[in-house]
């Protein structure tokens, strides 16, 4: 295991530092004092596991593979971009745009996450990535989601608090959304149908919460003991007929 | 079914007497125009299937068709045209967005042909290549403020660089939009001639990586085929902001290309629609774009240039200055003439500005806040010949994208129905009946020809303006007189008037 100092380090020699213990065989990095540095682990292709206390910058794990992240703090905007594999845990909130266009991994937030969450997030065969937000989400979360599950708890929320913004999953056109509670169907975009959950999904979100509860030390039956929500696309072509030839 | 009101566009005319009934021209004919009557024991033709792509004429072994605009009157008209009623036509049967393929078409002004190249007479003697030494080596990317030597003589913190042996490069166009034959050819043939292709936004298929060094990957809204192994393959990388033919929109492969290789180079399931969002939902404003410019510069070590292509818009010359700023390398204009597999007809053919007055505004703007030589320009759309190559880099281009020009090599008829999937040349098109009718080996050799040929042709225009070396020309509008053009436009270009 290695530690790095972030304080007063600039983003680009800590990155480096970090991809240098990497290289060098390293499976455990710790980084203290972590405060607004950017890009931290992007397009790391290992199975390293960071341990970041502080607060890490925008941008935190894009185009990595197989990288493992815990965030002892908040996490920032654009957190996630396009990555292909990996599992991050942020023990606070997070910001805008996390997981855009993931295609593998699991992402678990404590809290809350901003606008635009799990945008274009991706499915292929065996890669399914999943997100899992244990508080509230802001407007567009799911919007033209193509694979993967996302699944927002609203855990501890503020009396009278909705637990999503507007314009729900507009544009969805493959994987599924799980939103524990209801979701009012003026938020929800024109391509995607609200089901309530089966035992069928039921036994699946166990499984999938399962890990996330004991990484926050959550328990798991309190967490199920609620009516569900499923948000599933009504094709996977919503814009197949929109073409004059 | 309502009646159609359409009208067929082509009229195919077959001599009867030349014809052998051989029905190579049914067999070719994905559109199904032509078929064999039983009864009349003679080949018919179903005009309102056919698209003039040429290939029944290009293949009948007896030259017995001829195809010719249908030769429908309507009542003479300058305002509601033929084409303005059919796509109304259209549009009334089926509510649908008008779709169209290949560059705007429409009859506006090319500034290119209202440029006219200078020569040298009797003061300074012109050059003749075929004799004298003559440089094309055009190298892309950031270059420093100032260069400093280390002790092995090499320049210190130079950011990295492209290198071409011309200055053409073959423009984004996705395995997906076209043939894994037209990708092959098109990057085998960037190899062999020192130049890059790119991979547009549908990833890169597996048969493309030998030829990585010569790729620029392209990263788009929808992350296609994005990820680390990618990125690392390729010799830069392009950020697509937009194109040419579509600016402000995004992108819309239909579930019907999306078959098993090219699902699998685009990781995204088999049949469904793969769809561009038309921004890119991280990027809102130049410090978005700067946040992932090094995102993946972070991510490649800094070690790839980093495009950034965008339509020529408005304000164009701002948003390059931002760009610029933003840490690009590259900046790629596409011109409002660019093409594009698919676009929507109101857009493609209204929407932008012509390239030639955005490469002069950008470069003008990039010169005057002291930017120029922190990014390279490219621009495409659209790139006919040779001499709009040279006016391009006169203008202030380091380089050109060519993409419609490449595809026209590889036996493109210009049809303009790349959307459908059923180009009969094997050029836009997933059909692998279709498909196999492109031989890479054949194509590789017409497009190395054609760039042998065009970069031939700049040698000699440079070489009569005395100039042995196309660095020299870059930038040099006095290279150039403008000719049909108003006081505007001359001021915009930077240029005389000829005569003056």
């Amino acid at each position: 295991m290695a530690t790095i100092d972030a304080k007063g380090v600039y983003y680009r020699q800590l990155n480096k530092q970090i991809k240098d213990l990497v290289a060098q065989g390293n499976d455990e990095i710790v980084l203290n004092n972590v405060n607004g540095h950017r890009y931290i682990g992007d397009g790391l292709d290992s199975n390293v596991k960071l341990i970041i206390n502080g607060t890490p910058g925008n941008d935190m794990a894009a185009f990595t593979n197989g990288v493992e992240i815990i965030v002892n703090g908040n996490g920032q905007d654009g957190i996630a971009n396009t990555m292909n594999d990996g599992k991050l845990v942020i023990r606070g909130h997070a910001g805008d745009a996390l997981g855009y266009s993931m295609r593998g991994g699991e992402i678990y937030v404590k809290g809350r996450v901003g606008y635009r969450v799990g945008i274009h997030m991706k499915g292929y065969k065996d890669k399914q990535p999943t997100i899992i937000v244990g508080g509230t989400a802001g407007d567009f979360f799911g919007e033209y989601m193509a694979g993967g599950r996302l699944i927002l708890l609203g855990l501890e929320r503020e009396e009278g608090k909705s637990i999503i913004g507007n314009h729900v999953a507009v544009g969805m056109h493959g994987g599924v959304i799980y939103v524990r509670g209801e979701v009012e169907a003026y938020k929800v975009g024109l391509e995607v149908e609200v089901l309530p959950i089966d035992e069928a999904d039921r036994e699946e979100l166990k499984e999938y919460l399962a890990d996330y509860c004991k990484e926050f030390d959550l328990d798991l039956s309190e967490v199920m003991n609620a009516q569900f929500s499923k948000l599933i696309p009504v094709s996977s072509r919503p814009y197949g007929n929109m073409y004059a030839y | 079914m309502s009646l159609n009101y359409n009208n067929p566009e082509f009229v195919i005319e077959r001599d009867q007497d030349k014809c052998i009934e051989c029905r190579v021209c049914a067999r070719q004919c994905a559109n199904e125009a032509h078929f064999y009557d039983e009864d009349l024991e003679r080949m018919r033709e179903e005009d309102i299937n056919c698209v003039n792509c040429h290939r029944c004429v290009t293949l009948c072994p007896t030259n017995a068709l001829v195809i010719k605009e249908y030769p429908l009157e309507y009542k003479k008209n300058s305002n509601w045209t033929g084409g303005m009623i059919s796509n109304i036509q259209k549009q009334a049967n089926t509510g649908g967005i008008l779709l169209t393929g290949m560059g705007n078409p429409t009859d506006k002004k090319i500034y290119w042909d209202h440029i006219l190249l200078n020569a040298s007479q009797v003061t300074n003697p012109s050059i003749d290549p075929l004799r004298e030494p003559m440089e094309l080596k055009t190298i892309l990317g950031r270059k420093p403020d100032k260069v400093e030597f280390d002790e092995e003589g090499k320049v210190k913190d130079l950011p990295p660089q492209l290198e071409l042996e011309t200055p053409i490069m073959f423009g984004a166009m996705s395995f997906g939009s076209i043939s894994i034959n037209a990708c092959k050819s098109l990057a085998q043939a960037a190899n062999e001639m020192g130049m890059m292709y790119n991979t547009g936004e549908g990833g890169l298929h597996e048969d493309l990586y030998p030829y990585k060094d010569r790729t620029i990957v392209q990263v788009a809204s929808g992350r296609f085929g994005v990820h680390q192994e990618y990125l690392n393959a390729g010799a830069a990388i392009e950020i697509k902001i937009g194109q040419g033919a579509k600016p402000g929109i995004g992108g819309h492969l239909p579930g019907e290309k999306v078959g098993e290789e090219v699902s699998k180079t685009r990781m995204i399931p088999k049949g469904t629609d793969a769809i561009s969002p038309a921004p890119h939902h991280d990027i809102y404003s130049i410090e978005d774009l700067r946040q992932l410019i090094y995102a993946l510069k972070e991510a490649t070590n800094y070690e790839k240039p980093v495009s950034v292509k965008i339509a020529a818009v408005h304000n164009v010359a701002a948003i390059a200055s931002g760009i610029a700023s933003a840490g690009a390398d590259i900046i790629a204009i596409d011109g409002y003439r660019g093409g594009t597999g698919a676009a929507p007809t109101m857009i493609r053919d209204n929407v932008g500005i012509p390239i030639e007055l955005a490469l002069a505004a950008v470069d003008s703007r990039l010169r005057e806040q002291s930017l120029r030589n922190k990014v390279s320009l490219v621009v495409s759309g659209s790139i006919r010949n040779s001499a709009d190559i040279v006016k391009a880099v006169a203008l202030g281009a380091d380089a050109v994208y060519v993409a419609s020009a490449a595809l026209i090599a590889l036996g493109c008829h210009m049809c303009q129905k790349c959307y459908t999937g059923k180009c009969n040349w094997g050029i836009a098109t997933q059909n692998p009946e279709l498909v196999k009718r492109l031989n890479p080996e054949i194509g590789v050799e017409r497009v190395k020809n054609l760039i042998e040929g065009w970069s031939h042709e700049i040698k000699e225009i440079l070489g009569g303006m005395g100039i042995n070396a196309l660095e020299s020309l870059r930038g040099n509008r006095l290279m150039l007189r403008g000719i049909d053009l108003t006081e505007k436009e001359l001021e915009i270009l930077g240029i005389k008037h000829a005569g003056e």
